[in-house]
């Protein structure tokens, strides 16, 4: 570009900014309907956004990710989970073999704590390190488990509020116990406290003894009330059908006498039901964003007549129709687009501020806090500009077609 | 070779029951730089369509119009517009000034369409050239706090500052009072002489065409030399008569000043 053009760039934009400057008002009159349509798409792109991974979240926390597989063996005669010992072997030559990063175990029963009101049984799932993970638990105090809480001698327990303030434990900092009774009493140590249950609802999380990532608790006589233990699978979601028929002919080669069960235990529909979500939220932007621009688009219609004559003049100092054009549209993406940069900005400091994750996840820590959506923001600006280009449009192509003979005439 | 050449220039304009309306129906004209040329006629006469023929911002329907010798019919719009704004100044009797923008930016527009050292130093150039005008205590006021004469010399200022070769200007007393019209045509004269621009000015006011050294009337859609200094005498010495003095310092038979 040689130095006419450079100059004629620089003043094309001189134009257009001395065209906002003078009409201040009128420039802050258009703007407010682009402003408050960027903010609201923006901020309820970005909310929906992390209403969804709330959503998702949550559901996660019951069904694992997607996809996870739900593996459960029992012998058809007694209703009883195989042998510990079997169990894992088997599932041990599995996992070795298809080389799956993603296993835990899980097994469901009640167990006696020592509380403060007297010896109570609550639900209790014993589980792998891994189970956290898997289903995104995310403790609002202390930490979920590690490998190194299996051969501690002190059980390590995650345990929900309502058991914790029971305990009348406010805070984790300082080593909290609870003893859990049975023929062998033992000490365990609360190592974080979950926000999960309804209202009295006690949980306790325990973590799995011994073994790898999939070993199995000992099932006991609470097998037969609430299922035998389960293993689960973290596997790719396009693979899923495919890793269920191997697991289950793999699992039952190796355990003849037993009945295995695969099934998925994710939300499958819940990648779909987000898209749904999401599709609505974007309808719902677009459709804000587009009445914005109507009333920008209505305000540049009005007052490019009003500058009809102005118009005629610049043709008369030499201004070309592109240059008319340039500087009637520009003056419009100018301004739009600070608008845009002003609606995003006050966007990411309401979102920023807002307990989001007390109104959309009940108070629990998003596990992947997707934080202000980047792409919500860019979109905004983008949103922005675009529709100062198309609201620009058609009073650009008025001024550019209007007859200078007659704008200057009168 | 003149600097601006009618040949026989035609101008016709359709009309809604689809017959032509002829405007200019053969016009010659020669302009040389430095030269004052007036033109009168009646309202309607088709003055302002000969104006903006010359000034670009009109095609002819017939003849010929030589821009330097270079035929302007064969001119893309992108060059007719840049030819615009490099020789041509135009002066028009609403002034015409952006509103709400100083004199100075007023006086600097035209050169947002100019390029390198123009274009970066307009605003130096602005103030300079409304000194010259004797608006230099006046350049930050908006044309709205300006009075008439005060509005049309920003204008002048305006149309001068990108050096035309040529001024147009379309009756620039019209909307001023006598007094204040003489002295802003006395200015328009003398700034235009200075930098050796052409001034072409159209006019229902003999007093103001008595300043241009040559004079033409437009009448039926042709251009002839203006008959009788009689009666261009007659008609001066009789709004002289009756409003003062057409030209203020003035003392020739025109008007011209002494």
């Amino acid at each position: 570009m040689g130095a006419a053009g450079v100059t004629g760039v620089l003043g094309a934009l001189a134009e257009a900014w001395g065209e906002v400057r003078v009409h201040k008002s009128r420039v802050v009159l258009s703007l407010v309907g682009v402003f408050l349509a960027v903010f609201a798409m923006t901020t309820v792109t970005a909310l929906g956004q992390l209403m969804a991974q709330a959503q998702q979240e949550q559901s996660e926390r019951w069904g694992g990710r997607p996809a996870t597989i739900s593996v459960q063996a029992y012998d058809p005669m007694t209703g009883m989970p195989p042998a510990g010992d079997t169990w894992d072997s088997a599932v041990a030559t599995m996992i070795e073999r298809y080389r799956m990063t993603g296993a835990t175990s899980v097994s469901w029963g009640d167990g006696l704590y020592r509380l403060p009101g007297g010896a109570m049984q609550v639900q209790t799932r014993t589980v792998s390190p891994s189970y956290g993970p898997l289903h995104r638990i995310e403790p609002v105090q202390g930490r979920w488990f590690r490998e190194g809480d299996r051969t501690s001698l002190s059980p390590a327990l995650v345990v929900n509020e309502r058991f914790g303030e029971m305990l009348g434990i406010t805070d984790l900092s300082t080593p909290s116990t609870v003893m859990i009774g049975g023929p062998q009493p033992v000490r365990a140590t609360i190592v974080g406290i979950v926000r999960e249950g309804y209202e009295q609802e006690l949980i306790v999380y325990r973590v799995a003894g011994g073994g790898g990532p999939w070993a199995t608790a000992s099932a006991g006589s609470d097998a037969a009330m609430y299922g035998p233990p389960s293993l689960e699978l973290w596997v790719p979601p396009d693979q899923v059908d495919e890793v269920m028929s191997t697991v289950q002919h793999d699992l039952g080669l190796a355990l003849p006498d037993v009945e295995v069960m695969v099934s998925r235990l994710d939300n499958s529909e819940l990648e779909e039901s987000m898209a749904l979500l999401r599709l609505a939220i974007r309808g719902a932007g677009i459709v804000v964003l587009v009445l914005g621009g109507l009333g920008v688009l209505n305000i540049g219609l009005v007052t490019v007549r009003q500058r009809i004559r102005e118009i005629g003049v610049r043709r008369s100092f030499g201004a070309s129709s592109g240059r008319v054009f340039s500087a009637v549209m520009l003056e419009s993406v100018c301004a739009t687009a600070v608008a845009g940069v002003l609606a995003v900005g006050a966007s990411i400091v309401l979102v920023r501020n807002l307990p989001l994750q007390q109104m959309l996840n009940g108070g629990v820590p998003l596990a992947d806090n997707p934080g202000f959506p980047v792409a919500a923001a860019v979109e905004g600006l983008v949103a922005a500009t675009a529709v100062g280009a198309l609201a620009g449009l058609l009073p650009a192509i008025i001024a550019v077609r209007a007859k200078v003979i007659d704008a200057i005439r009168f | 070779m003149s600097l601006l050449s009618l040949r026989g220039v035609r101008r016709e304009v359709g009309l809604p029951d689809g017959s032509r309306l002829p405007i200019l129906t053969g016009v010659d004209l020669e302009v040389d730089a430095g030269d004052h040329v007036a033109v009168v006629g009646r309202s309607g006469s088709g003055k302002s369509t000969l104006l903006n023929i010359l000034g670009l911002l009109d095609s002819p329907t017939g003849g010929a119009y030589l821009l330097g010798g270079e035929p302007t019919d064969r001119l893309r719009a992108r060059r007719r517009s840049r030819l615009r704004g490099e020789v041509f100044g135009f002066v028009f009797q609403q002034f015409n000034l952006l509103p709400r923008r100083t004199a100075v930016e007023n006086v600097a527009a035209p050169l947002l369409y100019a390029s390198g050292r123009a274009y970066l130093t307009r605003n130096r150039a602005a103030r300079e050239m409304l000194d010259r005008v004797g608006l230099g205590a006046r350049a930050d006021q908006v044309p709205e706090r300006l009075s008439g004469g005060e509005q049309q010399r920003v204008a002048i200022a305006r149309a001068l500052v990108r050096r035309p070769r040529v001024v147009l200007a379309d009756e620039p007393t019209g909307a001023l009072d006598v007094e204040t019209g003489a002295r802003v045509m006395a200015l328009l004269t003398e700034v235009t002489a200075e930098t050796g621009a052409a001034l072409v000015t159209i006019t229902h006011d003999l007093s103001v065409a008595a300043l241009a050294d040559r004079r033409y009337s437009l009448d039926g859609g042709h251009l002839a030399p203006l008959a009788g200094d009689a009666h261009l005498l007659a008609a001066t010495a009789s709004r002289s008569g009756a409003d003062g003095p057409a030209v203020a310092g003035t003392d020739d038979a025109w008007g011209r000043p002494a």
